[in-house]
């Protein structure tokens, strides 16, 4: 498909580096976690989660996202999705444990909603820098218990989800989602590896991504040689078992980079 | 078991070059999960390149047009990824290169040896990637000595993959095989483009690519059928191959095996599909060799 025109109806300050950006069209049949191909034109094509079927929540990394940071309302960028695997919806009466750290709660918020929505139980862990940049709190709060966690101590715990997660019955839960920055995600893993309860959760990764539709290979995993944008890129805990998560990515030439 | 250009393979499906290529374990899973016959690494260049910007690939209504812009880590980069599809796979895993020169290409081909690829593959045909692949592959001269200088310096087979944008494909395979080549591979992306009707830009970051899938298969078909009139070496098909019909009809133009490339967007397995189709078809139609229906067509006049 080529990218449809999306003009933006509405931008909306979620933090000091976070932005969302609400477009004229929803993708009705979304899976949360699934992504979309962003399409700053003249500059750059970047795969993002989507915090809403009509909206993107975007963190200003680089020049792609500042590009994107400079558009106003009636502005539009190309858009290709919805892509990829998302996470595994749960079913009436499970109890759901969502771990988000950073941006990591964009594409988590969605799936927190209709969690809710089918009838489950959910609980968060929301994890950010400091209260400031605690994203979507207000969304996950309206679900169920909420547990916060501040690397400044600014709000909630002092320290990282895991923090939180230790005080936590993990057992206690049907399924986990998890997403955030890979090194917080390599913690919970670990975690989640010694607690033996890697079958029921689920890890949305990142990786850079080329053609994003499952043929060019430039996110493939090892050792399974997984497609991030297409098998993924939300993961199940036994698939990442003995993987690169956390040690290595690939950059756009395909060398590896240490995480 | 079948014999192209004395590697074994267990079918005639091989992985095209670009395609899930860039990593040791994503060959390994085509080889395994995937069922193909043989394995095409990413092309790789004598320095690490980031390729083109996004997008570099879009799907169309008839097929695929894409700009990587040949990104690669460079040979001593991919030695490790090299090492670990040929531990790991059991099937013959062939490393394509590319290079502005014929040095270039020895210098690569030499220094991807360490790991034993079974084959080299020349990349003298990507239509997007300036002083690259099709700018030395529309050269006679050039791929005639390309080639000579790989089959130099390296004792495995040697396959040069061909563009079909030049206006007589038959010259450009028969200076491949002056070089020394043991096959040659037809046919690479055909140059296109796309506009986004709604901004006016082009849609692909490097505005202009190849198109790859079904739109390009009578090409391939085509340039394989001349090319089996005009050579001695076997030719490997190439472009629009997505179902066991398609690579019939590419075998009886004249292809030696398949590359399938795009089609891997609708399912990994496509190479044991095809692979079993063919075997099934041989069967129906009672021919006892899949050497029986090899430029079958050629016979029909």
């Amino acid at each position: 498909m080529l990218p449809l025109n999306a003009i933006i109806t509405q931008i909306t300050e979620e933090t000091p580096l976070v932005r969302t950006f609400f477009f004229d069209h929803r993708f009705e049949d979304m899976e949360p976690g699934q992504f979309v191909m962003v399409w700053i034109r003249g500059v750059d094509e970047i795969p993002m989660g989507l915090s809403r079927n009509n909206s993107i929540t975007v963190q200003k990394v680089g020049e792609a996202t500042s590009k994107l940071f400079e558009l106003k309302e009636g502005d539009s960028f190309g858009l290709r999705g919805p892509f990829g695997k998302g996470f595994t919806l749960p079913v009436r009466g499970e109890k759901v444990l969502v771990i988000a750290g950073g941006v990591g709660a964009a594409p988590l918020s969605p799936y927190a909603e209709a969690a809710f929505a089918a009838g489950a139980e959910v609980h968060t862990i929301l994890g950010a820098r400091s209260a400031e940049d605690l994203l979507f709190e207000g969304r996950f709060e309206a679900l169920g218990k909420i547990y916060i966690s501040t690397d400044d101590g600014s709000k909630g715990v002092k320290g990282f989800v895991t923090d939180v997660l230790k005080n936590l019955d993990v057992a206690a839960y049907d399924r986990i989602a998890v997403c955030g920055p890979e090194i917080m995600m390599a913690s919970v893993f670990r975690l989640f590896e010694e607690l033996q309860v890697l079958e029921k959760a689920e890890f949305s990764l990142h990786r850079y991504f080329k053609c994003g539709i499952g043929i060019c290979g430039a996110c493939c995993i090892d050792k399974s040689g997984l497609r991030v944008c297409k098998d993924g890129p939300v993961f199940s805990g036994v698939q990442l078992i003995g993987s690169e998560l956390g040690n290595y990515s690939r950059d756009a030439s395909g060398r590896r980079v240490k995480i | 078991m079948y014999t192209l250009t004395g590697l074994e393979l267990k079918n005639p499906t091989i992985l095209a070059a670009g395609v899930l290529g860039t990593t040791g374990a994503s060959l390994c899973r085509v080889a395994r999960e995937g069922g193909a016959g043989a394995v095409v690494t990413k092309s790789i260049g004598p320095a690490p390149k980031t390729g083109h910007i996004n997008p570099s690939m879009v799907r169309l209504d008839c097929g695929f047009l894409n700009a990587m812009g040949l990104p690669n880590p460079s040979y001593p980069g991919f030695l490790q990824e090299l090492e670990f599809a040929k531990n790991n796979s059991a099937v013959p895993v062939i490393a394509s290169i590319f290079g502005g020169t014929p040095s270039e290409f020895a210098e690569v081909a030499e220094g991807l040896l360490p790991a034993n690829p079974d084959a080299f593959e020349l990349n003298v045909s990507c239509p997007h990637a300036e002083g690259y692949g099709a700018a030395v592959g529309s050269n006679p001269c050039l791929v005639e000595a390309v080639t000579a200088a790989v089959k130099d310096v390296v004792n495995v087979p040697v396959w040069v993959k061909l563009t079909p944008n030049v206006a007589d494909i038959k010259s450009i395979g028969t200076a491949a095989e002056s070089g020394g080549a043991d096959a040659v591979v037809a046919i690479n992306t055909l140059k296109g483009m796309a506009i986004d009707i709604e901004s006016g830009y082009p849609v692909l970051g490097n505005r202009s690519g190849g198109l790859s899938g079904k739109a390009v298969k009578p090409v391939a078909i085509k340039c394989v059928y001349d090319l089996y009139t005009a050579l001695e070496i076997p030719v490997i098909g190439v472009g629009g191959v997505s179902s066991w019909e398609d690579a019939a009809e590419m075998l009886m133009a004249g292809a030696a095996a398949v590359q399938i490339g795009s089609a891997v967007y609708d399912r990994v397995d496509i190479f044991s599909e095809i692979g079993t189709g063919i075997e099934a078809f041989l069967t129906r139609k009672g021919y006892s060799d899949i050497k029986k229906i090899i430029g079958l067509a050629h016979e029909m006049i």
